[in-house]
């Protein structure tokens, strides 16, 4: 009999501590995937984040390093920096990277760092409830924002694919999605991409990835899919927004 | 034994370099020392000053509230550090820049004009502070004047012509303040 | 080794390269961007890595970065660059990974000054972040005693698995003194592929971590540390200087330590009959010596001289626990006591309490 589907072997056997629906799931297996085509698993560290992705270092089966909230790209900076030939990666959400971490996702990308960012958009707090991001939709409801996103009080969603690619450090910077099959696909695509870089030595790569969160957002997932793609997607536009071959 | 000197004047005018010239000379000949400076935002044109203190032993306390000696490159820091001067100490002002003395009569007072020995040397003021370094190893002589210039050398070595100006200027200064010690050890005496 | 008149700052960067600590991440602050400058010029030059981050928040984290992967790292920075540093302190106790940190103390509180201070020691001394965290405190007292500690720091951070923190202040990062990088054997580093994210190669995956979310593995955790941060009193180092027949003793670190010598020295030639005990280590504290002094029934009073408000003074208080009356003097704000006003002051105490000439 001929395997034709199995785990990748850069994923532990845990069974993960996700909700249902929850796209987290997807995102960990497309960068194992990645990990074991590539075979970089014996050089790989992952950098985990603060939020609902925290415990990725459960569900990856490389060294991993769990950095506090929002400095995954520092973190992961001193590691590459002092080990230049690991393959250092940060999965990190929207309330890590866009609010908290925005100085040293900035920073690290400004100084071409030679590592991937796996950015998860689900325009929420997901761990700690259900709270509002720096992602969150105009008149989005969350636990902090009752009434709904309010532009005039808060500002608009950060776009953090389009911030990013106004730097003058060449890089790679690709917002993909996750909410349907062939979106899956070319996620997975970017993300190859994104490390393919890191390992030729070419420059810092970030993929942004919208995602759902039924639970914090209070519906089914299969309602999830389509709230994202009738209001994320016209905001959030994907595709590649930044080659290192533009300079 | 532990002896104590400040070297004060504008940010830029070098008191600090000449305050590591002597420092280094004193550790090259074994001595003790420490080169403490005053820091601060300003980065030129502000006060500026250090403190070289030679010793014996390790030095103890780098704090020094009454110097042996000061030598004062402007105005402003002859007003700080004149009063300050122990008594029996020596006091080195750049009269090239300072139009007044002091009034004490408890220490060696020593008028250098220093910009203007540059000046008549090398066509600048530039190197007024090695004209004071040397006033202070002529009328203080703590440290070997000879391995005073040796660090002189050293630090001008790639730079021939500066180096010929400078040990010149540096010559200049230690005459003023031999001849001044000279005077005022004899005047003790009589 | 021949002698180098070195500033402080720029020794204790080259003190870590000698001791094989070739990556440093940093932000300038003052009175210690002397250190940044010196290695960005150096570290090329040994093949090691500069890196100026946004933050020093950020440099603490690149630190917990490097620290994880199993290299000799070290970072420097003053009093409030600390403060934002204390995040990453405290991720490095709680993964129990070897770093150097540098605090060139300036004074406080908020942006406070940028001349020499004490003001740190709670910080330094009791952990300084959240958790239940502490490090190995060292306060060195000159230029050379900071390029030995800094020397000496890695392999006490190694065999800890710990922060260990080096407590200079202004003065002594700014001043220059001859310098001898030969009087510490740099010493290998130890076997890191059991713990450090180098690639998972030939063994299970290593996982850096702090996060403990069953209370009862914490909890178990805690006890390891505590039992690990009493390991390391076999640390404790500290000066007597003419203990021997005093019948005060003052207490006193660092800068301030400098004062009181050349202060005792002058009072003993007025014969005042007075010592000095310099804690070294200020964490741990030598509390077990010195408490041995506080009931030598010779011993009359105590003094304590330092640059805060009475933060050693507690330590100190609580070393003689009441047994001698503390008598205490302190500069703040950036002011370094001069020894005119320690002698007055530790001529009055002395009296005050009996002592004989």
């Amino acid at each position: 009999m001929k395997t034709i589907f199995s785990r990748p072997r850069a994923m532990t056997e845990t069974i993960t501590h996700y909700c249902p629906g929850c796209t987290h799931g997807t995102a960990h297996r497309l960068v194992a995937e990645v990990i074991d085509e590539l075979g970089l698993r014996e050089s790989t560290v992952g950098v985990a984040p603060v939020g609902c992705s925290v415990l990725l270092y459960n569900y990856m089966d490389t060294d991993m390093h769990q950095a506090a909230h929002g400095r995954a790209p520092a973190v992961a900076t001193g590691i590459k920096r002092t080990r230049p030939n690991l393959t250092v990666y940060t999965y990190q959400g929207d309330g890590d990277l866009a609010s908290i971490g925005m100085a040293e996702i900035i920073h690290a990308a400004n100084r071409g760092e030679k590592i991937t960012v796996v950015f998860i958009n689900n325009a929420i707090y997901g761990m700690t409830g259900g709270q509002m991001a720096p992602t969150t939709m105009p008149g989005q409801r969350t636990t902090t924002s009752p009434a709904g996103r309010d532009v005039d009080n808060v500002g608009y969603p950060i776009r953090v694919a389009e911030l990013l690619s106004t730097l003058r450090t060449p890089s790679y910077v690709v917002r993909g999605s996750l909410h349907t099959p062939h979106n899956i696909i070319e996620a997975k695509k970017a993300i190859r991409q994104a490390f393919q870089y890191q390992v030729d030595g070419t420059c810092f790569s970030f993929v942004e990835l919208l995602s759902i969160c039924p639970t914090n957002w209070g519906i089914t997932p299969v309602k999830s899919n389509e709230w994202l793609e009738k209001n994320m997607l016209p905001y959030y536009p994907l595709g590649v927004y930044k080659t290192p071959e533009e300079n | 034994m532990e002896r104590e000197v400040t070297f004060a004047g504008f940010g830029g005018q070098g008191v600090m370099t000449v305050g590591k010239f002597l420092a280094q000379g004193a550790m090259n000949k074994g001595m003790e020392v420490a080169w403490v400076p005053s820091y601060g935002p300003e980065m030129r044109g502000g006060t500026a000053y250090c403190t070289v203190v030679i010793a014996d032993e390790p030095v103890g306390s780098p704090i020094v509230r009454n110097p042996e000696t000061a030598v004062v490159m402007n105005r402003p820091s002859l007003d700080k550090f004149g009063p300050e001067v122990k008594p029996g100490g020596c006091l080195i002002i750049n009269s090239s820049l300072i139009d007044v003395t002091t009034d004490r009569q408890d220490i060696l007072v020593v008028t250098v004009p220093c910009n203007q020995i540059s000046m008549e040397v090398t066509g600048t003021g530039r190197s007024a502070n090695i004209a004071a370094l040397g006033a202070y190893a002529g009328a203080v002589p703590v440290v070997d004047f000879a391995s005073i210039e040796d660090v002189v050398k050293t630090k001008f070595a790639k730079k021939p012509k500066v180096l010929e100006d400078n040990m010149a200027i540096l010559q200049k200064g230690y005459e003023i303040g031999r001849s001044a010690r000279e005077a005022w050890d004899a005047g003790k005496g009589a | 080794m021949s002698k180098i008149l070195m500033k402080g700052a720029e020794a204790v960067g080259e003190a870590a390269i000698r001791a094989g600590c070739i990556s440093y991440f940093c932000y300038p602050i003052t009175p210690q961007s002397e250190v940044a400058e010196y290695l960005s010029k150096r570290l090329p030059e040994v093949g090691g890595t500069f890196v100026q981050a946004e933050s020093e928040v950020a440099a603490s984290q690149m630190v917990y970065g490097a620290a994880g992967a199993g290299v000799r790292i070290m970072t420097t920075s003053s009093s409030p660059g600390i403060s934002l540093m204390t995040e990453g302190i405290s991720y490095i106790a709680g993964a129990e990974l070897p770093a150097v940190f540098v605090n060139i103390v300036r004074g406080g509180p908020g942006l406070g000054g940028i001349l020499p201070s004490q003001a740190d020691y709670f910080q330094a001394t009791k952990g300084g972040g959240h958790g239940d965290y502490r490090f190995l405190a060292i306060a060195p007292a000159s230029v050379q005693e900071m390029v030995e500690w800094v020397m000496r720091a890695f392999p006490l951070a190694e065999k800890y698995r710990n922060p260990v923190m080096v407590v200079g202040d202004g003065l002594l990062a700014q001043m220059m003194e001859p310098v001898d990088f030969g009087c510490v054997e740099p010493t290998p580093q130890i076997d890191v592929e059991s713990w450090a994210t180098t690639g998972c190669k030939d063994r299970p995956a290593n996982l850096i971590n702090s996060l403990f979310l069953d209370p009862l593995k914490l909890e178990e955790f805690n006890w390891k540390l505590k039992a690990k941060y009493e390991a390391m009193e076999a640390e404790i180092a500290y000066e007597e200087y003419k203990m021997d027949d005093c019948e005060m003793f003052v207490v006193a670190y660092g800068t301030t330590s400098r004062v009181v010598r050349t202060a005792i020295n002058a009072l003993r030639e007025e014969g005042y009959k007075i010592g000095m005990f310099r804690p070294i280590t200020i964490f741990p504290f030598p509390q077990k010596a010195m408490r041995a002094y506080g009931e030598n029934p010779r011993v009359k009073s105590v003094a304590v001289v330092e640059m805060s408000n009475g933060q050693m003074l507690e330590d100190v208080k609580w070393a003689v626990l009441e047994k001698k009356p503390v008598e205490f003097f302190a500069r703040n704000g950036g002011i370094v006591p001069n020894p005119h006003e320690t002698m007055e002051f530790l001529r009055k105490s002395y009296e005050k309490h009996g002592g004989t000439k």
